[in-house]
């Protein structure tokens, strides 16, 4: 007993996951409850002249068809964040005189079963009459564009510059040597397994309403859904997210489907069910990414950094979703220091509309952004003043004695030790071993590349009074309630919510260690808003940091109040009682047999009867843990990759990744977490690209062109770690859910470009798909470039 | 994914099939791996599904004189997992490069073949093994070479009412060797450009026959009889493959297609190389006979495995 933190505990939740018993939304099925469809538009952004139910409303089994004017007691999708300037267009949930983008809901079919209900869309007519489109997101701010809402001038909601302009402008201006480029982070799909779904149940002799969603944050769920659409009182709405497959922050979100199945169950008043299909969930999920960038980068000649000037245009979408603006702003530009010192910085955002898909946090959320503009311009810098690409980063670390660091874009970095991590990863790496092989093979004409990239993470997004300084609707704590029954048993409510973190054993370590209690004695309760107290949910690599800090803090008050029982009940000073985290045991100091029992004590709470004056019977805490910082994991990343010459493939040779993500509780769920982290990274560096055209129609909609990345298209991935703990919460914990998505792309786009850099190619933009390269190459070699 | 709605009759036999859609219309049903997904898409809408997925005559390879005869139900597991020295090599490997697991065990080859999916791996295989295919109909049965079968995009010589029973392929000689090299979509899987060589190698290493079709770039499996004619009578020298796989461009004709994964120039530009690749693969497990009397040591390992492999019968 004790000490599992630290351990490679198998996770508690698989054995139920990998035997097909999880209980998924999908899953749920409720006597008397009705299929809801929905009849979406196909056009990007157009009119709608009229909407004919009738054929759908004949067909039998159908018990009902709305259009958007039948919910107009119902408000539009909140976006709760909001920055000073920001135009926040209207977001209804079924558009009523517009849609805006493919996917865009216009009528609600209710049926008998999921079969009939599309049945009954197909036999909805809607009439429109079609308008210009725009999807790229610096092309909107053209002028000539059209516009996707009236009240939103040149498509711009917003514009967010931080930093000192003309200092940075200076610095620019007179540095050694400048670079200046265009960048292009391409939009993804996130593509989370399980599709999202739905089911509510309306209680009419009560007047509560229950929701079931695929959310990682059911509690900000129900207070949207109470205070901006759905309008129902908090204390009548329950929220549950059982177990939900994958996330990735495209369920962080409040979504129409979200509004209208509990609208129907009152409507029709009946249980109510809706499931995307997967195509459904290609042009109705929120989307990632879709900045385009022009960023300078100026240095010494010696590879000293003295200035970066970056300006960025982030597709929004049709309309701002939940969090949207937050990413592109706050979550990207004050992290484009990286492990740098860069004596002053500026960045802008202008966060445009498009008729396409919103686009909001998606896995690493504004941190991948940044760390692509800054490692793409110190590998063509290192390029350019020809320095071996880890000296020049090497040069611009911040020191190990300069923390707390704070940048000039508004951070505190709180601790990190930069040069041990890249020691450490370029002896895992064996990297100045790999340039020696990358030199041979370039003698024999092979096209072999060697990359490497650094990247900063601010997780876990605190504290609550700068967030909501910065336009945060909502806090950033989490909540915590440790529940001891009778015997001893342990019951942990928490308000963060796992959907493939494996919170359920990481937390159970957190709270058996903290107590003294075998694990399988601990229980974790989450996702439900009537069972645990109201919580944050889960994104930003925020919950051991933040969620599980909140249990550390009612384990504290735990213990106390066992220790002022067991004083009592030994007769002796609560000073001279120690409580033993091994066993469990509160015992006298230096005489472990006066002892009680982690389970005696919680009895005597119950019985009640010899408790000390003033303690008030039972054993439960809470606590609601708002952390002081950001915590800053940090990671140092190299791969090795070979280019088919004929054909333009890649093929990964060797991935090595050093990652800081500070004390870490259960080092074989971490491992995972990077592992798939760098896996859905290297996706977007390759393969992964959601595709519009001129016209607004999505041509990924589907798996046979989305393309996703692939287990055999990898090499065994080596990880290590660089352990410097966070100050700031008592575990020393740092997030771990995103630091491999921010550094797999940058580092595979990093050695892709080093492998066609003798051919003098510069820059690619992302996917660096076969016939990218292959023209590329096919252009650099007839021009006579390279060698 | 909701499908329209749609009949559903079995069919414990071929005659009941055919007996079936001309009593009902419709479509017939296999694995229903590519059938299914465009019901659930609603880009089709047959109305009426027979199943002869269950019947059972036509399922299984069998070796009959100097051909394999597959039936239509075999699935590209089996295919892909066939261990017989001479079951063309193009074939095996091929079926094994299609989808992931679960579509092999599931997909058929029939299926597969009747579908015509341009950008399907096996169409392009059987057209340059000279495959034939066996179909039944309520006029009783027929016979159709591949070069014949395959009629345009996703357009077979199969009518509506004809169920396909089974594809027959030459069995390989030692003096054979058949390839099948792929460009895979990135998202997919398919074929964006597939190459298929099935080669004939005399004692002196020389080519004596050749056969080579390409696929997932033109809109049905495509012959390019001008790769086979600079190379027969030519050792299958590195310089000698590469001028005669450029010549598949002759070949391809006009209606080269492009997506956004892959654009009709970079495929047309792709088609020589894997054409080149089947060749060389296709040389290497032919030409042991020459190899082998001019010098072991050029011999690579994987080549020495496949010799001892068809050595020890
Ligand atoms: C995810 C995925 C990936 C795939 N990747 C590849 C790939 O990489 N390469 C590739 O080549 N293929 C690929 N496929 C396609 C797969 O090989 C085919 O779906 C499969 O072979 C079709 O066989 P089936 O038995 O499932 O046919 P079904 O879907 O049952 O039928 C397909 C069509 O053929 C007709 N049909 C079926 N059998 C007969 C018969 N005996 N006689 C007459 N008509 C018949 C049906 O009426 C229907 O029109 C993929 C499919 C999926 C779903």
């Amino acid at each position: 007993m004790g000490n599992y933190k630290g351990k490679s505990m198998k996770r508690v939740e698989d054995p139920r996951f990998i035997q097909g018993k999880g209980r998924y939304v999908a899953n749920l099925s409720i006597p008397g409850m009705v299929h809801v469809a929905i009849k979406r538009s196909p056009y990007a952004h157009a009119t709608i002249n009229s909407v004919d139910t009738a054929a759908a409303a004949a067909l039998p089994g159908v018990v009902a068809v709305y259009t958007g004017s039948d919910f107009s007691n119902v408000g539009g999708l909140p976006c709760g964040f909001t920055p000073p300037g920001i135009k926040t267009p209207a977001h209804p949930v079924v558009a009523v005189s517009k849609v805006r983008h493919v996917g865009d809901p216009v009528a609600v079919v209710v049926a008998e079963n999921a079969y009939i209900a599309h049945d009954a869309v197909d036999l909805i007519e809607v009439d429109y009459t079609p308008l210009p489109a725009i999807v790229d997101a610096k092309g909107a701010m053209d002028t000539g564009a059209p516009l996707v809402h009236d009240d939103v001038p040149d498509n711009c909601s917003f514009h967010w510059p931080l930093g000192d302009k003309d200092a940075t402008a200076q610095a620019i201006a007179s540095a050694d040597h400048v670079v200046e480029m265009e960048l292009i982070n391409q939009r993804l799909i996130p593509n989370a397994m399980e599709p999202r779904a739905c089911v509510a149940q309306w209680d009419s002799f009560m007047e509560n309403m229950t929701v079931w969603t695929t959310s990682q944050n059911p509690h900000t769920i129900r207070l949207l859904l109470g205070a901006f659409t759905l309008q129902i009182p908090e204390h009548k709405l329950r929220v549950i997210s059982p177990d939900v497959g994958g996330g990735f922050g495209s369920k962080i979100f409040h979504y129409a489907e979200e509004v209208i199945v509990p609208w129907v169950a009152r409507a029709v008043n009946r249980p109510a069910k809706w499931v995307s299909t997967r195509s459904e969930a290609s042009i109705t999920d929120a989307h990632g990414r879709d900045h385009v960038t022009h960023a300078k980068l100026g240095l010494k000649k010696d590879g000293t950094i003295t200035g970066l000037y970056v300006t960025t245009w982030a597709n929004m979408g049709a309309y701002l979703s939940t969090f949207a603006p937050l990413i592109p702003t706050a979550l990207y530009i004050t992290l484009l220091s990286g492990l740098y010192k860069i004596p002053v910085i500026f960045g802008e955002t202008y966060g445009t509309m498009t008729n396409t898909v919103p686009v909001d946090a998606y896995r690493g959320a504004g941190r991948p952004e940044a760390s692509y503009v800054l490692e793409r311009l110190l590998d063509i810098a290192a390029q350019d003043l020809k320095m071996d690409p880890v000296e020049l980063r090497r040069k611009n670390l911040i020191p190990p004695n300069e923390f707390p660091y704070q940048t000039p874009v508004a951070l505190q970095y709180d601790s990190g030790n930069y040069p041990a991590l890249f020691d450490k990863i370029e002896q895992l790496a064996d990297y100045k071993g790999m340039r020696k092989e990358q030199e041979k093979a370039r003698k024999d004409g092979r096209l072999v590349g060697v990359g490497f990239s650094s990247c900063i993470e601010a997780s876990g997004p605190a504290p609550s009074a700068v967030a909501v300084g910065l336009g945060a609707g909502i806090g950033l704590f989490e909540s915590g309630v440790i529940r001891v029954h009778p015997t001893g048993k342990v019951t942990v409510l928490t308000g963060s919510h796992a959907h493939g973190q494996g919170h359920e054993t990481t937390f159970a370590q957190i709270v058996a260690d903290e107590l003294g209690v075998p694990m399988e004695d601990v229980e974790i309760i989450h996702g439900d808003t009537e069972r645990t107290p109201y919580g944050v949910g889960t994104y930003g690599s925020r919950s051991a940091a933040i969620g599980g800090s909140a249990l550390v803090k009612s384990a504290e008050k735990i213990r106390h109040k066992l220790t002022l029982l067991a004083a009592h009940l030994l007769e002796a000073d609560p000073a001279d009682i120690v409580y033993d985290q091994n066993s469990g045991k509160v015992h006298v100091k230096g005489a472990p047999d006066r002892a009680k029992a982690f389970g005696e004590l919680s009895f005597a709470l119950t019985t009640a009867d010899k408790l000390p004056p003033g303690m008030e019977a039972g054993l439960e805490e809470t606590s609601f843990y708002d952390p002081a910082n950001f915590t800053f994991p940090n990671s140092a990343h190299v791969a090795q990759v070979e280019i088919d010459r004929d054909t333009g493939e890649v093929t990964i040779q060797k991935y090595a990744a050093v990652d800081d993500v500070g004390k870490v509780i259960n080092p074989l769920i971490v491992e995972g977490q990077i592992v798939g982290g760098i896996v859905q990274g290297v996706g977007q560096a390759l393969w992964e690209h959601g595709v519009y055209d001129e016209n607004g129609q999505l041509l990924t909609a589907t798996m046979l062109d989305y393309a996703m990345p692939r287990a055999d298209r990898f090499p065994t991935i080596q990880v290590d770690r660089n352990e410097t703990p966070s100050p700031h919460n008592p575990l020393g914990v740092k997030g771990a859910g995103e630091m491999g998505t921010i550094a797999g792309t940058t580092t595979i786009v990093s050695a892709v470009m080093d492998a066609l850099a003798p051919l003098g190619i510069r820059h690619l933009e992302m996917p660096l798909t076969a016939e990218k390269i292959h023209n590329a190459i096919k252009a650099a070699t007839s021009n006579g470039g390279g060698n | 994914m909701y499908p329209p709605k749609f009949d559903y009759y079995r069919a414990d036999s071929v005659d009941e099939a055919v007996a079936l859609m001309g009593q009902h219309g419709g479509k017939f049903i296999a694995g229903g791996h590519s059938l299914l997904p465009v019901m659930k898409m609603r880009l089709a809408d047959p109305g009426v599904l027979i199943d002869i997925g269950r019947i059972d005559g036509l399922r299984g390879i069998t070796r009959s004189g100097n051909s394999f005869r597959i039936g239509a139900l075999t699935t590209h597991a089996t295919v892909a997992a066939y261990d017989d020295r001479h079951f063309p090599d193009a074939l095996k490997h091929a079926a094994g490069m299609i989808g992931d697991p679960q579509v092999r065990n599931r997909g058929t080859v029939g299926g597969n073949v009747a579908h015509a999916d341009p950008a399907s791996d096996l169409p392009t295989v059987f057209l340059a093994l000279g495959a034939t295919f066996h179909i039944a109909g309520a006029n009783g049965a027929r016979s159709v070479h591949a070069a014949n079968f395959f009629t345009g995009l996703f357009e077979t010589a199969l009518a509506e009412n004809e169920v396909l029973t089974a594809v027959e392929v030459p069995a390989e000689g030692i003096e054979n060797g058949s390839a099948y090299a792929k460009l895979f979509n990135p998202a997919s899987r398919y074929a964006m450009v597939g190459a298929c060589a099935n080669i004939t190698v005399s004692l002196t290493g020389e080519c004596t026959a050749c056969s080579v079709a390409v696929g997932g770039l033109t809109p049905k499996a495509t012959a390019a009889p001008s790769v086979g004619a600079a190379l027969v009578g030519k050792q299958l020298t590195d310089d000698n493959i590469a001028a005669a796989a450029a010549l598949v461009l002759n070949d391809l004709g006009g209606d080269v297609m492009g997506d956004i994964h892959a654009s009709a120039e970079y495929r047309r530009q792709m088609a020589p190389v894997f054409v080149g690749r089947a060749l060389t693969l296709a040389g290497h497990r032919a030409g042991w006979v020459a190899r082998l009397q001019k010098n072991v040591k050029d011999v690579a390992g994987d080549v020495l495995e496949e010799i001892e492999r068809r050595l020890r019968k």
